[in-house]
């Protein structure tokens, strides 16, 4: 463990996404929080994108890396799907995301999860972290460190699931093979909530997005409905409110 | 004969005032030349069978293979000019491999069959092209980081390619068949024939009840149209090559087994004999 960290430094993690299959589909989600160093960008941004009618994408790391790539593989999806007359798979879509994360892997910084449903293999997850690897799984967890200063970037940092090995934990108990559409998305949301609660560079709102055979189906939690994990504290209303005003002095 | 078009079919990019293409019309005539090609569409595969001509007894039987595989789970049966055979295939082939690494999956047999079609009608279009230049015409798509490795730069004079193909394959949407003429078109098909014996082997062909069939029974139809329509006055040596992709083969190209091809071979001798014996 020789890392030349600064141990007095706040260590920030990264944005959560996760990605499920269940039984007819898959569920992937996502926080809302874009960072800058400790500043938070974006407190509600929507990290679940558009590929295709059928598939979408999670990003993380680099912001801009993780929408450049999201747009070059949306154009040539499209071009496919009209070559070949009918909806790309998840497969191919997330083939073409591993060529240019692979290709490319000296200039880009993100991780991705390609999720969806077509109607040759149903609800599938490709996982395409950091380097272009590509590997299909039943479920995909993936953080890591978003916008990066250069001045405050060290290569541990960027290391995606580095602390997220609890997240990790919590699946390997709470997964199941073939759970039902809002058990998955139990799942997603309980998981997701409990990321934001231990994160720094995590937090927002939850959003999910449901694909299977019917279509997509867009949900938004916002932070105050998400259940409260241990230690955290209840949310306050201000002093001035529950006092009320002070009186002017009289004289 | 049909008619010849005087002076209109000197080159490819010339249109007769009739609107033909006699160039493309003479090289269709060099696929009827050859050996009869059979492919047909069984329930749950796809069977090719080519007439090979033996043109002298010193060669090897089983040389000069007709019939190649493409990919896993598709092949192409070729009749008319062997060198041009060859070069439709090993195109096919780079399209195939080249799909399967851009996109991960086997390529369609619906889009395979579009490439090729597309290539060959490529060449008939310019009276020379650079090879450089086929594959920037050809691909509408840019693949950013994917290069092309089969350029080279030399010029040349095009003619049509006298060879037409029935390819056969089957993938995830099932057994495909689809035959692609010296003109560049292709259609899908449950049974196609070119070569000699072609009429003849398209009215057997239409005779049999294909949705019924597998292919372990297809591949004997297709022994038995083969040696039916052999010319013996004609031609005398033929050999039987036959392929099929099917499940029996697990969805992959290959050559039909030994045991089964013996078998075909005897039940269409004896379908002939009995023919003969009317």
């Amino acid at each position: 463990m020789d890392q030349k960290m600064d141990f007095n430094a706040p260590h920030s993690m990264g944005t959560t996404i996760i990605g499920v299959t269940y039984n007819g589909g898959v569920v992937l989600g996502a926080d809302s929080r874009t960072s800058t160093g400790v500043y938070v960008a974006n407190r509600a941004s929507d990290k679940i994108t558009q590929l295709t009618d059928n598939v979408y994408v999670c990003r993380s790391g680099s912001a801009a890396d993780s929408q450049v790539v999201s747009d070059y593989v949306r154009y040539f999806l499209h071009q496919h799907t009209i070559q070949l007359g009918q909806p790309a798979t998840v497969k191919v879509a997330a083939n073409l995301v591993r060529l240019l994360s692979y290709n490319n892997k000296n200039f880009l910084e993100t991780g991705l999860i390609v999720g969806g449903w077509d109607k040759y293999e149903g609800g599938q997850i490709y996982g395409v972290p950091l380097g272009g690897t590509i590997v299909q799984q039943p479920f995909a967890i993936g953080e890591m460190e978003d916008e990066i200063l250069k001045n405050h970037c060290s290569i541990e940092h960027c290391f995606p699931g580095s602390g997220s090995s609890y997240l990790y934990g919590f699946f390997d108990q709470a997964w199941k093979e073939g759970m039902t559409k809002d058990e998955a998305e139990d799942l997603v949301k309980k998981a997701v909530s409990l990321a934001i609660a231990r994160d720094g560079a995590s937090g927002g709102v939850v959003r999910t997005v449901i694909i299977n055979s019917e279509g997509v189906t867009r949900n938004f939690y916002p932070g105050d409905q998400l259940p409260l994990w241990h230690e955290e504290l209840e949310p306050q209303n201000s002093l001035l409110d529950i006092l009320g005003a002070p009186e002017p002095m009289n004289i | 004969m049909s008619s010849i078009g005087t002076g209109y079919d000197l080159s490819v990019t010339t249109f007769s005032p009739d609107g033909r293409v006699f160039q493309i019309e003479y090289a269709a005539k060099a696929v009827d030349n050859s050996g009869t090609v059979i492919g047909i569409k069984c329930k749950d595969g796809i069977v090719l069978g080519v007439e090979k001509l033996i043109a002298s007894k010193m060669m090897l039987p089983g040389s000069n293979r007709r019939i190649h595989s493409v990919h896993r789970h598709s092949g192409m049966a070729v009749a008319g000019l062997a060198a041009d055979g060859r070069q439709i295939v090993a195109r096919t082939k780079s399209e195939a491999t080249n799909y399967d690494s851009v996109y991960g999956e086997p390529i369609p047999v619906k889009e395979l069959a579009e490439r090729v079609a597309s290539y060959v009608h490529l060449c008939t279009l310019y009276w020379w092209l650079r090879f450089s230049e086929i594959d920037s015409h050809y691909h509408f798509k840019l693949y950013f980081f994917v290069f092309f490795t089969s350029i080279t730069y030399c010029w040349q004079f095009h003619r049509p390619f006298g060879c037409g193909v029935i390819l056969g394959g089957y993938d995830r949407d099932g057994p495909q068949l689809y035959m692609v003429e010296p003109s560049g078109v292709s259609y899908r098909y449950f049974g196609a024939a070119i070569g000699k014996g072609r009429q003849a082997a398209k009215t057997e062909i239409e005779k049999l009840k294909l949705t019924d069939m597998t292919c372990r029974q297809g591949v004997i139809e297709v022994a038995k149209i083969i040696y039916g329509v052999h010319d013996e006055a004609k031609d005398k040596d033929f050999e039987l090559e036959m392929s099929w992709v099917c499940d029996e083969s697990n969805r992959q190209h290959q050559k039909v087994p030994d045991e089964l091809l013996e078998e075909a071979k005897a039940a269409a001798k004896a379908a002939l004999e009995e023919m003969d014996a009317d």
